[in-house]
């Protein structure tokens, strides 16, 4: 009963205030949700505020290295071979790699969520032929799939998307599938399932939320993997073409520069990493916030 | 200085958590010689079992902390070994067991090697680890000892299993055993003869056992002396004889009179004119075994229920007990529509309820409401108690507006005494018998007839168990409810129950009044499991019957 006194009682501000209480208290998700915000801002506003001529060729600034002033604030990172600043192509980079990595990782999760809720739910053949299907998406070369889809289908983004989406969708549906069997043996679906509930009901309201925290940390981790195997994609021709690109990219095309010119590759790394991260304490920080057993972690300090 | 082979003195153990400090345990001291049984009694929260991990250094260090007092064995310091003296006692002269031998057995490995493994540790060479290990065995009662030797954990029973952790256990011959509610987990026939086990090898070894349990049984069965502890501080302590009968303190005594079975049998009203509520016939289930990528059927089929006739009148309530693998659950889960009947039928108020008109099933089903086992299982953890209770209103449109839900849901919280403020907190927050309560609320919650109590009370402390019991026969008065009660353990259902029906192997073998069961059983089996039960409250059936 000493657990009672955990939870300070919820104040009537509106839910938005609240959650942005919560989210301060966490600061590491809070620097997350700043970064993020940073991000998608420059994907958004980026490419139009950037200088005339940051994307230009400039062969005198060929790898010119990072933290020369003298060439003025684009020139900050560095340059790459042709001389074109990297954190214009950062910027530029940004919107392509998060249209690609947020729809792909939303696709596979959506899609490989639903099969999962499916084969976990129904059991018996359904399952069977679901999760057999898993396994041969996920023993077949994913470069296979692409090149497959490149010769059937014309090369472009949205085709990238659809294969990242494909090959990735396994882990999901896996996931999905294991913690739905676990979820729907407990004693509260039974409870539900006695009550005489739908199907749906018993699906959505029940198992889902019990099952949304683990799929959205996977989620975020995926996310970063899906933006390297873009990179490889796009090096087959699959994916973006120049003069577009994407972080992935850049650090594909950095590679042969790396004794002589590190910051090629390292700079879009970092941006890869620090999203991936980013995404993840943030899908940490909501795990903790919707669990009502663990929320009290975010408000008790408040008290 | 004291010349107990194991010794407690003032302990106290803290914990620092980020909400401050806890303390686990105050003051506690307690002795423990050569030969005799030492028993800590307490309900969860209790600390218990908190001075048996300091005693194994089995308390991480931080969070935890000893802060005061001592612990001796044999004339050494227990609280500061380093690791390798640790080792030289643990296992080797303090030995341990544990609740659940399925947990604490290693499933890749088999049973001979895991009882070997202490002795190989401990310098016995492996052959001669291996011949006493299989000796062990045989000692410890397991058939065929030589074959099972080889064999793996889920090969075994679970009364089995714990024979194989006791005979790692004494395999070097401690002078201490510490067994933490060992038959917990145990059918009451497999309590008994694990408990008679026991006694027998202390009674060959002349080790002291040290037993934490719950279980005031347990205690009369096996202890000397008693140690009663509540929030951390010992209560009361004695020789057994002198605590169970006059008790000092009013915690003991309200502990010893929550026991079940205490208070004689239930007040019996006249039920004949009443009407046939529910009507169980010739109900069977056998489960067809599959096998294959494809789950094609084998032609094996596993008989979980075979046979079963009942009857439920209105007021009525009927106990229906039986170990694990009686068939009890597949009954409950029949009635309640989640599996369907190989043959038979259940009929309510003369109506089937095995016809596949789902709108139909589910106006009849509305009258038959269900409280499981386990209340931290049975909610979601994700649903307030307002949703919790809400769901039946949710799932069956049109019983109750959903103006009337937030009133409703402040009633029924009040009826089984909860307060309506409660209905916004969420399952987490509450104790085992609050979440007992919020799960018996949202049972009452479409007005049923019947009740299915499916071991409602085996997961609660004595005291809350007496509570929700209470709480129960209240509501059976104040709704005119009937009560399907579903226990594997007789005594819980002799002083509620009008009537019970004794399951084994999926069969009913013998229904009578509640009176006619415990005092002139009929069949084999009921007289087992009232054999089963420990000897005090045996002996105290037994003295109620000379009076009469």
């Amino acid at each position: 009963m000493s657990d009672m006194t955990q939870t300070a009682p919820l104040r009537p501000e509106s839910a938005v205030a609240e959650s942005f209480m919560m989210l301060w208290r966490d600061k590491f998700a809070f620097v997350s949700a700043l970064f993020l915000l940073l991000v998608t801002a420059a994907a958004l506003f980026g490419p139009a505020l950037l200088p005339d001529g940051a994307m230009t060729m400039n062969l005198r600034g060929r790898n010119a290295p990072p933290f020369e002033w003298e060439r003025g604030w684009v020139y900050l990172l560095g340059a790459d071979n042709l001389g074109r600043a990297v954190l214009a192509r950062l910027v530029i980079a940004s919107r392509y790699t998060l249209m690609i990595a947020v729809s792909a990782v939303l696709i596979s999760l959506v899609a490989g969520t639903v099969l999962g809720l499916l084969a976990g739910y129904c059991r018996g053949r359904v399952e069977t032929v679901i999760v057999r299907g898993a396994d041969i998406l996920m023993s077949f070369p994913s470069l296979l799939l692409a090149l497959i889809v490149l010769f059937v289908l014309s090369p472009s983004v949205s085709n990238v998307v659809i294969v990242l989406a494909i090959s990735r969708l396994a882990v999901y549906l896996r996931t999905c599938r294991a913690e739905v069997m676990e979820i729907r043996e407990r004693q509260f679906v039974t409870a539900a399932r006695a009550l005489g509930a739908s199907h749906a009901r018993m699906i959505f309201i029940h198992i889902l939320p019990n099952v949304i925290p683990t799929l959205m940390t996977l989620a975020t981790l995926e996310f970063s993997a899906v933006m390297l195997s873009e990179s490889s994609l796009s090096f087959l021709g699959l994916g973006v073409q120049a003069p577009a690109v994407t972080w992935g990219l850049m650090v594909a095309e950095g590679r042969g520069y790396l004794a002589s010119a590190w910051w090629l590759s390292f700079w879009p790394g970092v941006a890869i990493s620090l999203t991936a991260i980013s995404a993840n304490l943030l899908a940490n920080w909501v795990r903790t916030a919707t669990d009502p057993a663990q929320r009290w972690r975010l408000e008790w300090r408040a008290k | 200085m004291s010349s107990h082979l194991l010794e407690v003195r003032d302990l106290g153990v803290r914990f620092h958590t980020r909400a401050g400090v806890v303390d686990a345990v105050q003051n506690v001291s307690w002795h423990l010689d050569r030969g005799e049984t030492l028993a800590i009694l307490g309900e969860s929260g209790s600390g218990k079992s908190v001075s048996a991990s300091a005693i194994m250094g089995l308390i991480d260090m931080p969070p935890g902390e000893i802060h005061s007092g001592s612990i001796t064995f044999d004339g050494r310091d227990m609280l500061n070994l380093t690791l390798a003296e640790r080792r030289q006692v643990n296992g080797k002269r303090i030995a341990m067991i544990f609740q659940d031998p399925l947990a604490a057995l290693n499933p890749v490995y088999s049973v001979g090697s895991q009882i070997t493994e202490s002795m190989i540790v401990h310098g016995v060479p492996p052959t001669e680890a291996r011949k006493r290990a299989v000796a062990l065995l045989d000692r410890v009662a397991i058939p065929e000892p030589e074959r099972r030797f080889h064999e793996y954990p889920h090969q075994f029973s679970g009364g089995q299993r714990q024979r194989v952790m006791l005979a790692a256990a004494i395999a070097m011959q401690p002078d201490v055993l510490i067994a933490d509610e060992p038959t917990s987990a145990l059918d009451v026939t497999v309590q008994a003869e694990i408990l008679k086990l026991l006694k027998t090898l202390q009674a060959e070894t002349g080790m002291g056992i040290l037993m934490i349990t719950h279980d005031l049984g347990v205690v009369t069965e096996v202890a000397d002396r008693v140690i009663v502890m509540r929030r951390g501080e010992v209560v009361e302590q004695g020789a057994l004889s002198r605590v169970l009968t006059a008790p000092e303190r009013p915690y003991t005594r309200q502990l010893l009179d929550a026991v079940p079975g205490r208070h004689g049998f239930a007040a019996r009203e006249d039920r004949a004119k009443t009407e046939t509520l529910l009507e169980v016939k010739n109900l069977s289930k056998f489960y067809g075994v599959t096998s294959g990528i494809m789950h094609t059927l084998t032609g094996r089929e596993i008989r979980a229920l075979n046979d079963v006739s009942l009857t439920l009148t209105k007021g009525e309530v009927l106990g229906i007990v039986g170990e694990s693998g009686s068939g009890k659950s597949t009954l409950v889960n029949t009635l309640l529509g989640l599996t369907t009947p190989s043959q038979g039928e259940v009929l309510y108020r003369g109506q089937t309820m095995l016809s596949g008109d789902n709108r139909a099933m589910s106006k009849i089903r509305r009258n038959i409401q269900v409280v499981f086992q386990d209340p931290t299982a049975s909610l979601n953890p994700r649903m307030s108690v307002r949703r919790i209770i809400a769901e039946p209103w949710a799932v069956h449109k049109g019983v109750l507006p959903r103006a009337q839900w937030r009133g409703r849901v402040a009633e029924l919280l009040e009826q089984v005494g909860l307060s309506p403020d409660h209905a916004d907190r969420y399952p987490h927050q509450f104790s085992g018998g609050q979440r007992q309560r919020i799960a018996i609320a949202r049972a009452l919650a479409l007005q049923p007839e019947i009740i299915i109590c499916d071991e409602a009370v085996s997961a609660l402390d004595v005291s809350v168990q007496a509570q929700v019991i209470q709480l129960l026969k209240r509501l059976r008065q104040d709704h005119g409810l009937s009560y399907l009660f579903v226990a594997h353990d007789l005594p819980v259902v002799q002083d509620f129950a009008d009537r019970v029906a004794v399951m084994q192997g999926g069969r009913i073998v013998e229904t009578g009044r509640t009176e006619d069961i415990f005092e002139r059983p009929e069949h084999p089996y009921t007289q087992k499991l009232l054999d089963s039960r420990p000897a005090e409250e045996r002996e105290r059936s037994r003295r109620k019957e000379i009076p009469a």
